[in-house]
């Protein structure tokens, strides 16, 4: 009830009608309603809305909104969509959904054909990123306490440049007449130039190069905490090094695994800059054709189901990532 | 300090039977990081079935010797010999050697019993074999019924007997352990130290303790080995180190002491007398000292072996000390009492608390008289 004094009812309105003003603070929403102000008027109420301010202006309402347009008729309009909701006459509302966008998801290969084409991108580009990034990782936590956060600054040192110059980047090097192609045929290893621009390839090359940071920060965090007498206490046991890295330091960074291999994946699954500088007509993946669906075909309908669906894939892809994590804390 | 160490058969006193044969052989060992040398010309040999204790400050060496012991660190020169064999090059996951880590360093990914299994598992013993040594470790560390858990799971005095059957478990000729009881609390240590003397006298693997604790170390060890600045200074029994320190670190590293400066003024082959202005009387010591006549020295008392009385002596003269009571701590058992002699030298002296509320109580401010027997006093040249 002390919340009552942040109300500004006045005394004389509270004594009166006080039974009256219990009864309805009580209510459900009323009293929610009166928590929330209770909580936003602290000052560690303030502190903590902050972030969800945030997140409610700029992911859940834009959210909410491709969420309706997905359920919306394709029009020649502006926008180009129908609304849900209409005042029809006699005082009728009607409530208009239109599932046919998700249907049309299913029907038509392409959809799933691109979501498909997209997992296996994400998934082997983060795995070669593991390839790749652990023993990167490895070598810099092991490595000398002062040489670490150099080679820390160097891991991080490619965000200095904008990540569409970077892509771009890699063009000049992939290309017919690029860097590489002219290296070797001036080295005379090749005749004809190798193919490399608008193929698979060049967009493995640009996911893999782009977010390699990301794989290496978690490993490297994960590695550079482990107790490193473990390792020799297996040594002590009669485990040669190897196997002590493969029955230990592995199974140990497991959560840098994980944490990792997401980080790579979910926004390799949704790449679109990356497959539309390097990649080709035979790299269809999610983000592209969502890219085409709402620039080129104007049909937001059908491009916020395309959306939808992706972040439904994501989220049952995160949950897995999650289920993993627990079990691997509870191994610990 | 000495219980619990029940008196051996002379069997179990290798290190005086010149014909026996070390089990353990350090031959003059130097380790050096850099311009730092941890271990400066280190010889030692330790007998079969011994409980050797390191005893040092931090830094002292003892732990970088325990890891040349192990294999973890080659020594810069010289030489270890286990059973026989020269370790030279011999690496860790190959050596008749397991150790106990101070932090225990258990797999925390796995649970107690496969922790217990992993060494095992690298000779590729037959699975039976494996779950019925397991088995038997667990029960010799009574912990049979916590098999499944993980070790972050247990207390820190379980962990630390997990430790333990790890490390024993593969039958080592040597186990090294490395402040076995750092991390535990004082009664958890106390039991724990009778359990691993208990475990070692059944299976009789040969010992190696370091310790910083020189408690643990006098409970613990057949011999012990007090290490300073890279070298071991001194090796012997527990009471014999404590009784008999050769060098002023030794006596003031085990226990307390009270030091007296003094000058030798008579001496023969089976007494000297020492005049010490610190003491303010002459101390008469009941053994020869192999030192010049006239030379400065030291002489060290332990605290309890010194008297402390109201009344004077009726014989006022050698071994006879007198002072003011300058501060008095309780300590239950026992008191000690701080002593301001009229040289201002202090001394420590305590004395078993046998009666409650003893009448002759000794209070602040009081003077009082000390006395020791001629057979306490040890003269230490260096």
């Amino acid at each position: 009830m002390s919340r009552l004094g942040y109300l500004p009812l006045g005394d004389h309105l509270a004594v009166s009608a006080e039974p009256m003003v219990r009864a309805i603070v009580r209510i459900p929403p009323v009293r929610w309603a009166l928590n929330l102000l209770g909580h936003v008027t602290s000052g560690r109420g303030l502190v903590i809305a902050v972030p969800y301010v945030w997140l409610a202006l700029f992911f859940l309402i834009p959210f909410l909104i491709v969420l309706k347009i997905s359920f919306a008729d394709q029009l020649i309009a502006q926008p180009p969509y129908s609304s849900l909701v209409d005042f029809a006459e006699q005082g009728y509302v009607t409530l208009k959904l239109n599932v046919g966008n998700y249907l049309f998801l299913a029907e038509d290969a392409l959809y799933w054909k691109a979501y498909l084409r997209s997992v296996q991108i994400a998934f082997f580009s983060a795995l070669i990123c593991l390839v790749i990034g652990y023993p990167m990782a490895y070598a810099m936590a092991r490595a000398e306490p002062t040489w670490r956060s150099v080679l820390l600054m160097l891991v991080v040192l490619p965000f200095w440049t904008s990540f569409l110059l970077r892509v771009y980047a890699w063009i000049g090097l992939l290309n017919n007449n690029g860097v590489i192609n002219n290296a070797l045929m001036a080295l005379g290893v090749i005749d004809q130039p190798i193919v490399m621009m608008r193929t698979n390839f060049a967009v493995y090359v640009g996911i893999v190069y782009s977010y390699l940071p990301f794989m290496i920060l978690p490993l490297y965090a994960t590695l550079e905490k482990m107790d490193l007498t473990l390792l020799e206490a297996a040594e002590d046991l009669g485990c040669r090094p190897f196997k002590a890295f493969l029955t230990i330091t592995l199974p140990l960074s497991m959560p840098g695994v994980i944490a990792g291999f997401s980080l790579v994946f979910i926004p390799a699954l949704g790449e679109f800059v990356i497959p539309d500088l390097l990649g080709g007509t035979e790299t269809l993946m999610i983000g592209k054709v969502l890219w085409d669906e709402f620039f080129s075909n104007r049909a937001w309908p059908i491009a916020s189901a395309v959306a939808i669906a992706m972040l439904s894939l994501v989220l049952v892809i995160m949950s897995f990532q999650h289920w993993l994590e627990r079990r691997a804390a509870a191994a610990r | 300090m000495q219980e619990g160490r029940k008196p051996e058969p002379a069997v179990v006193e290798p290190w005086k039977d010149p014909g026996a044969v070390p089990y353990i052989r350090i031959q003059e060992v130097t380790k050096k990081f850099g311009d730092f040398t941890a271990v400066n010309n280190v010889s030692l040999n330790v007998y079969k079935q011994e409980l050797f204790c390191l005893l040092g400050g931090s830094g002292c060496g003892k732990s970088t010797l325990l890891r040349m012991l192990a294999g973890f660190e080659e020594p810069t020169s010289g030489k270890i010999f286990i059973d026989g064999q020269d370790m030279a090059g011999i690496p860790p996951y190959s050596r008749p050697v397991n150790m106990m880590f101070q932090s225990y360093a258990l797999f925390p990914h796995m649970t107690v019993q496969d922790n217990i299994a992993f060494g095992l598992k690298q000779d590729h013993k037959p699975k039976r074999e494996i779950l019925d040594r397991v088995a038997s470790m667990l029960e010799l560390v009574k912990l049979s019924s916590f098999a499944k858990r993980k070790p972050h799971q247990l207390s820190g005095g379980q962990r630390q007997r997990v430790a333990l059957a790890r490390s024993l478990v593969k039958e080592p000729k040597l186990l090294l352990l490395d402040e076995p009881l750092g991390a535990l609390d004082r009664k958890l240590r106390e039991s724990t130290q009778f359990e691993l003397m208990n475990i070692q006298d059944k299976l009789g693997v040969t010992f190696m303790v370091v310790t910083h604790d020189q408690e643990e170390a006098m409970t613990l060890a057949s011999r012990i080995g007090v290490m300073n600045l890279g070298q071991i200074v001194q090796v012997g029994t527990p009471s014999e180190i404590y009784e008999f320190p050769t060098s002023r670190f030794v006596a003031d590293f085990i226990g307390t002491v009270n030091m007296f400066e003094g000058r030798i003024i008579d001496e023969d082959n089976d007494y000297v007398r020492i005049a010490s202005e610190e003491a303010g009387c002459t101390i008469f010591i009941n053994h020869g000292v192999a030192a010049p006549p006239n030379a400065h020295l030291c002489v060290a008392v332990r605290p309890e072996k010194i008297t402390i009385t109201h009344e004077p002596p009726v014989q006022i003269g050698e071994n006879c000390a007198h002072g003011i009571i300058d501060g008095i701590a309780y300590m239950g058992d026992m008191s000690v009492f701080n002593v301001k002699l009229d040289s201002g030298k202090m001394v420590k002296v305590t004395r078993p608390n046998l009666i409650r509320h003893a009448e002759d109580a000794i209070t602040w401010d009081q003077r009082v008289w000390l006395q020791w027997d001629p057979a306490s006093g040890v003269v230490l040249t260096t």
